[in-house]
């Protein structure tokens, strides 16, 4: 991938972020005997999925030089009209499912409208949004929690997509090969397709790009929509790792998300990043979520821990940035 | 005529490529106003910079007030009494007028901004120079005229002896520049020195007592202002020897088609009812100096900027251009003056800047055609002799030239059949100069057409072969380019606009 290579550090970039879980993972395993078991990997992985998709959407914000914050208050609000639509309006699974993605997508188009069309700056947009949607959900469903239908029940075959227990009681997490389908079918959008193209072109240089007679807005709003829509993809994820989805949470669910994707080497200021990287990121995260308290560590530690590997990713762009 | 207060003495300064100014000379007298005169890109602004301290000379003498002086910065400037008043006005908007007057060293009452002493201190310098300015009101409600009257109060207040107006009557109406002139009358009763750059001859000839002639970085002369005429000035101007061969006649035919027809555009005060031709193969130049709306003219005709009104014909037939889209599929293709800003992506590669334009036909489906988007790219890195290690090199790491090359690539590609180059060999070394207008030539010769904007007389009289010259963002002139001189274009130029 002769693009690859052009973008110089990246590449690199994915190598240190590879030798950072692995040290970290390798650190865990030694400090705690019982992180090295079967139950904490697939723990972790669990944890995982929502963000992972959360990240791989925002990366496209992400590399135009913008953000969406909307995400994290969005996914649940998006799962909780899905699974409320399937326990109290009796639509099938499905339908619920198909809800709660093009609710997240419809997001996506208002934030797009917002930043492309509008002008708003993005993080005041989608912070914004952000709000908006932290309401939705709970003002749309009467204010309660909503558990979607269990594994058990024959309406939580969904859960399977990502956690699979065969009859013996194995677990397998099935859900990472969708993770790394997803990273893939992404990759190539963002590397081979006009979409992709564009998206690093309007991060880099958008008055370049407008005057090659690139239509920007159209790709513009494009990137919020994908954020949208894996927004959706989350809340499903969302729905079918947790047992219940409390109205009013998942703010701060997007930092985990942005934060991977920045630590995987999105640039702040757009322009640069894969989302090969945004995925490895999004395992550092993960990794320090689950693993810090095997050690000892409070959950809050995570948060402290991940701002400061937040800085030492970002000040390396700087330094290269300024050689 | 007062003493002599500032003596600059074969100031010399080069950057990388470039010999900026050549021993240059200046003397500024107290009581008077200098006029500083030269095409774009003689020096002036240069030279002002090296007395401010803005840039280190690299030899002569400053002498100021009798010493031996050289600033490190403009702060040690202000605090001896030299301030430039800027074209651009360096106010903050959101801030009140006497709040812009004395930021960075505010009045203060224990650790309290003073703002009532700044206010009556304000009010009392507008007294002093009769302006009625309200020290309180937001910067931003001022017009222009009014803002340009707070830079010059704020100069006079550093006790300013030598004042430097760099362009002060480009965004002014006429009776804001004559209520500006009545404070520089003022001041140089009050034996204030000044320097006043500007090409409107007609106000150098009201306001200024001496004129200082700039040419290529060299200091040419000083005339009495009262004693010479327009001509004299514009002989100094442009009395240089051209080393290129310049274009003797047209190597179009007189009946080749009309490809582009520009029918009374208007876009604002920079293009006021422009309407020209540009024929099959011809390389048409603009002509003008700074501001005269040339770039202004090419962003609204490419629709880059928003347009008033006008009419616009692409081989006969109208079109509609909106944006930059429009323009495109129109067959036009922009090269800007600001080719990292407007021009290239930067930190994406040769081939994906060269397909920029025309994604469309590298596609296999939803998918990049990678081998082929290399494949094209390969053919015009040879194509134009562009110096890249290979076509995945990131554009970044181009020198300027080939840089030029990428962004002539990427318009080829689209096929566009109208070119605008927008100063094309800006920030070019000589040699890779050369190879563009070769390629220009080239681009001609085969059949496309070329709208040529630039600033440097060379480049317009070797090049063009018709030559449409500007002024204030009205056309002035259209000469052939048989019929085309220095000093006629540079009167046309300079042209005094009623």
């Amino acid at each position: 991938m002769a693009n690859k290579k052009a973008f110089g550090g990246l590449k690199g970039r994915e190598i240190m972020v590879l030798g950072i879980i692995a040290i970290m993972a390798i650190l865990f395993s030694i400090l705690s005997p019982t992180f090295r078991t079967y139950p904490t990997l697939v723990s972790v992985l669990d944890n995982s999925y929502y963000i992972t998709l959360m990240a791989l959407g925002v990366t496209f914000p992400l590399i135009t030089g913008g953000v969406d914050l909307s995400i994290g208050t969005g996914l649940v609000s998006y799962a909780l009209i899905g699974g409320y639509l399937i326990v109290h309006q009796n639509v099938p699974v499905a339908v619920g499912i198909l809800a709660c993605i093009g609710i997240g997508l419809l997001i996506g188009l208002f934030n797009g409208a917002l930043v492309a069309l509008m002008d708003l700056p993005p993080f005041l947009a989608t912070l914004c949004t952000c709000m908006i949607t932290r309401g939705l959900g709970p003002a749309l469903c009467g204010g309660f929690g909503v558990s979607w239908p269990s594994a058990i029940a024959e309406a939580g075959a969904f859960r399977k997509i990502f956690k699979f227990t065969t009859a013996t009681g194995t677990v397998i997490p099935v859900g990472i090969i969708s993770m790394i389908v997803l990273v893939i079918i992404m990759s190539f959008v963002l590397d081979h397709t006009r979409v992709g193209r564009y998206t690093i072109a309007i991060g880099s240089n958008k008055e370049a790009t407008r005057l090659a007679g690139v239509n920007i807005k159209f790709y513009h709003v494009l990137a919020y929509v994908i954020s949208g829509f894996f927004a959706g993809l989350a809340g499903v994820a969302y729905a079918a790792t947790y047992a219940t989805i409390y109205p009013g949470s998942g703010a701060g669910f997007e930092l985990d998300a942005i934060g991977g994707a920045i630590v995987g080497g999105v640039s702040a200021t757009g322009g640069v990043g894969t989302i090969f990287g945004s995925f490895l990121g999004v395992i550092v995260i993960c990794l320090m979520k689950v693993g810090l308290p095997f050690i000892g560590l409070q959950a809050n530690w995570q948060q402290i821990f991940t701002g400061i590997v937040l800085i030492a990713a970002v000040l390396i762009d700087v330094v290269k940035k300024k050689e | 005529m007062g003493d002599i207060i500032l003596t600059m003495k074969g100031i010399d300064k080069s950057f990388p490529g470039v010999h900026a100014l050549d021993h240059v000379d200046l003397e500024v007298r107290k009581g008077e106003v200098l006029a500083l005169m030269g095409e774009n890109g003689a020096g002036k602004s240069t030279l002002m910079k090296v007395l401010t301290g803005i840039y280190k000379k690299d030899s002569g003498t400053i002498t100021y007030e009798g010493k031996e002086i050289e600033f490190k910065n403009t702060r040690e400037a202000q605090d001896a009494g030299i301030v430039i008043v800027h074209q651009e006005l360096n106010m903050l908007g959101h801030l009140t007028v006497a709040q812009n007057l004395f930021i960075g060293r505010e009045f203060k009452k224990g650790i309290r901004i003073d703002d009532r002493k700044m206010n009556e201190e304000a009010k009392k310098l507008f007294d002093r120079l009769n302006v009625d300015i309200d020290p309180t009101e937001t910067m931003s409600h001022l017009t222009v005229g009014k803002q340009q009257m707070c830079e010059i109060a704020k100069a006079v207040s550093f006790d300013a002896k030598v004042i430097i107006f760099d362009e002060p009557s480009a965004a002014l109406t006429e009776s804001e520049i004559e209520e500006m002139f009545k404070i520089i009358r003022d001041l140089k009763k009050k034996d204030i020195a000044m320097v006043y750059i500007s090409h409107r001859m007609d106000e150098i000839k009201v306001i200024t007592d001496r004129v200082t002639v700039m040419r290529d970085g060299a200091y040419v002369g000083t005339l009495i202002t009262e004693e010479c005429t327009k001509e004299d000035i514009i002989n100094m101007m442009v009395g240089r020897v051209i080393y290129e061969e310049p274009k003797t006649e047209s190597a179009v035919p007189k009946d080749a088609p009309v490809v582009l027809k520009v029918e009374h555009l208007n876009a604002g005060r920079m293009v006021q009812d422009v309407s020209f031709e540009l024929r099959k193969g011809e390389i048409l130049g603009f002509s003008g100096l700074m501001g005269a709306g040339r770039t202004e003219t090419a962003r609204a005709l490419f629709g880059a900027d928003p347009k008033e009104s006008g009419d616009i014909y692409v081989n006969g037939k109208k079109v509609t251009i909106n944006n930059p889209q429009d323009a495109v599929n129109c067959g036009i293709g922009y090269l800007s003056e600001d080719r990292k800003r407007y021009g290239i992506v930067v930190q994406k590669t040769v081939a994906e800047n060269t397909t920029m334009a025309s994604m469309q036909d590298f596609m296999n489906g939803i998918f990049i055609d990678k081998k082929k988007e290399t494949e094209i790219a390969d053919k015009y890195v040879e194509a134009l002799a562009t110096k890249t290690p290979g076509v995945d090199q990131l554009v970044v790491n181009l020198s300027g030239g080939n840089q030029q090359k990428v962004v002539i690539a990427k318009w080829l590609t689209r096929n566009s059949d109208i070119l605008i180059f927008d100063e094309p060999t800006r920030g070019i070394d000589v040699g890779a100069k050369n190879e563009i207008y070769k390629l220009m030539n080239k681009l001609v010769e085969e059949g496309k057409s070329i709208i040529m904007i630039s600033s440097e007389m060379t480049e317009i009289l070797r090049m063009s072969d018709r030559i449409v010259v500007m002024c204030e963002g009205k056309k002035t002139g259209e000469l052939d380019i048989s019929e085309a001189k220095q000093e006629t274009i540079m009167n046309l130029a300079t042209r005094e606009i009623e």
